[in-house]
């Protein structure tokens, strides 16, 4: 199966550890992100006001190249996912907004936002489904105990991610038994880390990321996994005493053995 | 100016019952002298200039639990943001400028904090 792919600013950078082990992994499972032509920046937040037009043209660009390889959408960035996914419901349900954009465009056909975006772990869940993955697993993380830190962006608002129930999320859970640790639940790793306000406040960030850290600790979780290179940063390097955190992706591709064939 | 920020938000801010539970959901609550409930009747009451002048508007950060859980689907995250794009797309309203950024890097800030930054912080 070939999905097309779009990586997004970060995973070309400073976030490349999400990007090279989410697609080792993939061809590990059995399935291929081919990476679009040409992308543009998402521009990392959604544009919640009605009238802001530009701001979403990356994004349908994106949607309509991957609509016209015949393929579904994939994202592993929280903030490409969360940009898209709803730009594309705009697109679907906004006719003003959808008007808008095919003028600046000069769209000959129109784009309704027939295009489905899927986040990497749903492909894991919903077209991989995780007992199958659970079998390709051939260094099961035995006795580690990893917190899943979601955020807000990968689940809200719930009536527009349609990701997983917005205060009890399962997802990354079942990931983590599927790849043969133990998933640690806390209440915060639903809450907002203040990554945005990293630039702002230092202090305000590190309020956020040790009340996070606080509560993962005290519920035994020795590790933190993640799938946006914000919250990783503003996590590790906000911490006054952190745990340690990765991508979700890094732990898929130890769990399947990729990491040591590409050493 | 107050059916400005109702028509590019897109939020009714009379659907409101004051509840407050967007302030108890909210994490940036203690930064903002005006928290999220009470911004909802400021918008109502046309209290726009008294929002535009506060600083905390920029501690929002966008997480979006107020939306999630607001009984009444008032999104309360519209409304402050589309005050903030009334703050910056007025003349000289950005505040962050491209010279600020080298001091703001360190080696392993992501981009899209930067293109984050920029979106909210600028016009
Ligand atoms: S949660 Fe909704 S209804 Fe309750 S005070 Fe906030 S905006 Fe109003
Ligand atoms: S989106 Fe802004 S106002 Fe709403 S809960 Fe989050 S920080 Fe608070």
């Amino acid at each position: 199966m070939t999905y097309s792919y779009f990586p997004g600013c970060t995973l070309k950078t400073k976030g490349k550890d999400l990007d090279i082990w989410g697609r080792a992994s993939a061809e590990a499972l059995g399935f291929h992100l081919q990476e679009l032509d040409q992308w543009q920046c998402c521009g990392a937040v959604y544009p919640m006001a009605k009238d802001e037009i530009a701001t979403r043209l990356s994004s349908v660009r994106a949607l309509m190249a991957a609509g016209e390889a015949g393929q579904e959408l994939v994202t592993l960035c929280s903030a490409c996912h969360h940009v898209i996914k709803r730009v594309n419901r705009d697109m679907q349900t906004d006719e003003t907004i959808r008007d808008r954009v095919s003028r600046y465009l000069g769209l000959q056909t129109p784009y309704a936002g027939e295009t489905t975006v899927l986040h990497y772990l749903e492909v894991l869940r919903d077209r991989i489904g995780f007992d199958n993955l659970k079998q390709k697993v051939v260094n099961p993380l035995t006795g580690r105990k990893i917190g899943a830190y979601y955020g807000c962006m990968l689940l809200r608002p719930a009536s527009e991610m349609g990701f997983d129930n917005p205060e009890n999320p399962t997802i990354l859970e079942d990931f983590i038994r599927a790849i043969g640790a133990e998933p640690v639940v806390y209440a915060r790793r639903n809450e907002c880390c203040g990554g945005y306000c990293t630039i702002k406040s230092k202090d305000y960030a590190r309020k956020q990321v040790d009340a996070i850290m606080e509560n993962a600790r005290a519920c035994g979780a020795q590790e933190l996994i993640t799938a946006c290179p914000l919250c990783l940063y503003n996590l590790t390097e906000n911490a006054t005493d952190g745990l340690p955190v990765a991508y979700f992706t890094q732990l898929l591709a130890e769990a399947l053995g990729v990491k040591e064939e590409q050493k | 100016m107050m059916d400005t920020i109702k028509r590019i938000s897109g939020v009714n801010p009379r659907k409101c019952m004051k509840c407050g539970k967007c302030t108890a959901s909210c994490p940036a609550f203690d930064e903002m002298e005006f928290h999220p409930h009470q911004f909802v009747d400021m918008v109502e009451n046309g209290r726009i200039d008294q929002l535009m002048q506060s600083r905390g508007i920029d501690f929002c950060l966008s997480c979006f639990a107020c939306v999630e859980r607001c009984p009444r689907n008032v999104e309360p995250a519209k409304l402050i943001e589309a005050v903030r794009l009334a703050v910056v797309r007025q003349q000289g309203g950005d505040h962050l400028r491209p010279e600020a950024i080298p001091h703001l890097l360190d080696e392993n800030l992501p981009q899209q904090a930067i293109t984050a930054a920029f979106r909210k912080y600028r016009k």
